[in-house]
């Protein structure tokens, strides 16, 4: 006979355990000041903004409300294109804005969850970049508005690596074992060993993932670490000698310590696009796309982008910020280098098959 | 009659916060989605048998052998000194529960700041002249975090059960002529084995499931069964394959309970926590 008691505290343990797990959406407002009941011509609306976390300046937004004083900001926060998407079918009405990346807009227009944007309310669409419009996610930008963009690319300290570093190759160099950084996800490590072998980073060719895993797998031994947010910190204190990173903590880290460097591998890299969307269900169409007019601004996009610390589209906003940034390649790499870079696309059911091989390098 | 109504809070909360969600991880396990539309499958409980899961199930399973193992060696010791100490060992007791009042990701990270290759560890050894060495992302250090986190739940319950030894045991087998490793062997032991029965599932269940340790400490290398299931339901937002994988764990975990009260059974005595 079990007794019981014993059973249920059992039970008890393993559904904490399940609890500690769910549950991990935060949720933050950005606390706009109550307004004041003057009287308003204009019904007074609130923007519901659907954001990564710190992916706008607090000012810029601040800013807005200034300009325009029937409409409030209400910012919400999300970790992962993943955890947005989910949260988005199961409460599709909350939201009026919100900013995926590219490959997440491809899956979302294919969801009819997206309303069409009326170009003629965003004057300040003609001074994107060419290249970040009209990109294959979105063809001329029916449904969504390039919001920042930036590359995948190697963070090397010069102290440390004396040889030139122009390929994902010195990322298996046995000499550097133990001073390497791979970032901690399925698609920046499959794109490291995609692209040396001269493959599409969206491949479905189980030959290519294979050869892709097996060569991840052999790197094991040399990486220090699979890290995220913590690889700024652990290159600027000259910890690594190598680490994939986004360009945007490239700059930041370049920023703090004048040792490091940023390349894109000749291989060719991922160049990526967050984009700003607005839902079908939005009640405010009209104030949305007054929002995103705004933050195509120049001078709103260049104040945005400095904040943040990756490129904003708006050309005249690189050019105003100047020294460090229009001249800087980790800012705004050369239409050369950004021709050999190519985007993710939704991988769709292959993606099981990718996270079967990012758990296989993981557990090898 | 009217005093077991102030149970009903407690049952409404059990029910709710316990059970309706046990259910709900069931009912997941046992369903897939095609089209739109929820089916029963046992594909989801099929995937947990497939090599790349087995593989990290067995990961997890050594280190957490391991992690119980090294726990038991240092938890008895500390515990039969404990037990067996002149001064008030309540008192003592606190400053081994003392550390658990603080969150546990907070402790984790406290093992960040002295491991770190510019940490403190490091910093001692770079007085004497030499070069730091590489503590962190290593699995030791994983496996570190763990004994770490635990121990106190080792302790606790072998504590209790030792305490629990009438002293009159001990005078008998000295009158029988029993020297001290014998009674150790013959008494102690014996009669602290359901505190260490309790202390081995309070470690080892945990340790199991154990997920942001090896994120932490051990630089990501290693996917543990913790991460596992993070990746199915937060990664993947695959909640029939989370589901099933620890419903899985949840039925290999209650037959490893059940002949573990089997052996305590032979014991007969309620030492324990539980």
């Amino acid at each position: 006979m079990i007794p019981v008691k014993k059973v249920l505290s059992t039970l008890l343990a393993t559904s904490m355990i399940l609890l500690t797990l769910s549950g991990c959406t935060s949720t933050t407002s950005s606390n706009s000041a109550s307004a004041t009941p003057t009287t308003v011509v204009e019904e007074d609306i609130t923007l519901n903004v659907y954001n990564w976390g710190d992916y706008m300046d607090p000012e810029v937004i601040a800013q807005f409300e200034e300009e325009n004083p029937h409409i409030k900001i209400q910012e919400t926060y999300f970790d992962s294109n993943e955890a947005m998407l989910a949260k988005l079918k199961a409460d599709s009405s909350t939201f009026d804005i919100v900013i995926p990346s590219d490959y997440v807009v491809e899956r979302m227009i294919k969801e009819d969850m997206l309303a069409e944007i009326d170009k003629s309310n965003i004057p300040n669409y003609a001074g994107l970049l060419d290249y970040c419009k009209n990109q294959s996610f979105d063809p001329n930008n029916k449904y969504s508005i390039p919001y920042m963009w930036g590359t995948v690319g190697i963070l090397y300290n010069t102290k440390k690596v004396t040889e030139t570093v122009d390929s994902w190759n010195i990322l298996f160099n046995t000499k550097y074992k133990k001073k390497i950084i791979m970032y901690d996800s399925i698609r920046e490590s499959m794109l490291v060993a995609l692209k040396l072998q001269g493959k599409s980073c969206n491949t479905k060719d189980d030959a290519d993932l294979k050869a892709a895993e097996n060569l991840l797998i052999s790197q094991k031994p040399l990486v220090l670490a699979y890290g995220t947010d913590e690889i700024k910190r652990k290159m600027i204190n000259n910890e690594a000698a190598l680490a994939v990173v986004y360009s945007g903590d490239a700059i930041l880290a370049m920023d703090e310590n004048e040792d490091l460097e940023y390349v894109i591998p000749k291989e060719g890299s991922n160049v990526w696009f967050d984009n700003i969307v607005i839902l079908k269900n939005s009640t405010h169409k009209k104030a949305a796309e007054t929002f995103i007019n705004f933050l195509c601004r120049p001078d709103v996009a260049a104040k945005n982008s400095a904040y943040i610390g990756y490129t904003t589209p708006v050309e005249q906003a690189i050019e105003d910020l100047g020294e460090g940034y229009s001249d800087n390649p980790a800012y705004n790499p050369s239409t050369e280098v950004i021709e050999r870079c190519e985007i993710y696309h939704d991988l769709e059911d292959y993606m099981q098959k990718y996270n079967e091989i990012w758990i296989n390098i993981k557990s090898s | 009659m009217t005093r077991k109504y102030f149970a009903y809070p407690y049952l409404a909360w059990m029910v709710l916060f316990i059970v309706v969600p046990l259910l709900l991880v069931v009912y997941y396990a046992f369903t897939a989605e095609a089209a739109g539309t929820i089916s029963f499958s046992l594909q989801n409980i099929a995937g947990f048998f497939s090599t790349t899961t087995l593989n990290v199930f067995a990961k997890s399973i050594w280190l957490a052998v391991l992690c119980t193992v090294i726990c038991l060696l240092l938890a008895y010791p500390v515990a039969y000194i404990l037990a067996s100490s002149k001064i008030n060992s309540r008192t003592l007791m606190v400053w081994f529960v003392l550390p658990m009042w603080m969150n546990f990701l907070l402790r984790t990270y406290a093992w960040l700041i002295i491991l770190d290759s510019n940490g403190i560890i490091n910093q001692v050894i770079n007085l004497f002249g030499l070069p730091s060495a590489q503590l962190l992302y290593t699995n030791e250090a994983v496996l570190l975090g763990m004994i770490y986190n635990f121990l106190p739940f080792m302790i606790l319950p072998i504590y209790t059960a030792l305490t629990k030894i009438p002293r009159n045991l001990y005078e008998a087998a000295e009158d029988l002529g029993a020297n001290s490793t014998t009674k150790f062997f013959k008494i102690t032991v014996p009669l602290s084995m359901p505190g260490i029965i309790s202390g081995f599932t309070m470690v080892f269940i945990p340790s199991i499931t154990t997920f942001s340790i090896s994120r932490l400490l051990g630089g990501a290398q290693t996917m543990l069964f913790g991460d596992l299931i993070e990746n199915q339901f937060m990664f993947m937002q695959d909640w029939h394959a989370g589901s099933a994988i620890s419903f899985v764990m949840m039925i290999l975990m209650l037959i490893s309970l059940y002949i573990m009260t089997r052996y305590e059974k032979a014991g007969e005595s309620s030492g324990g926590l539980w």
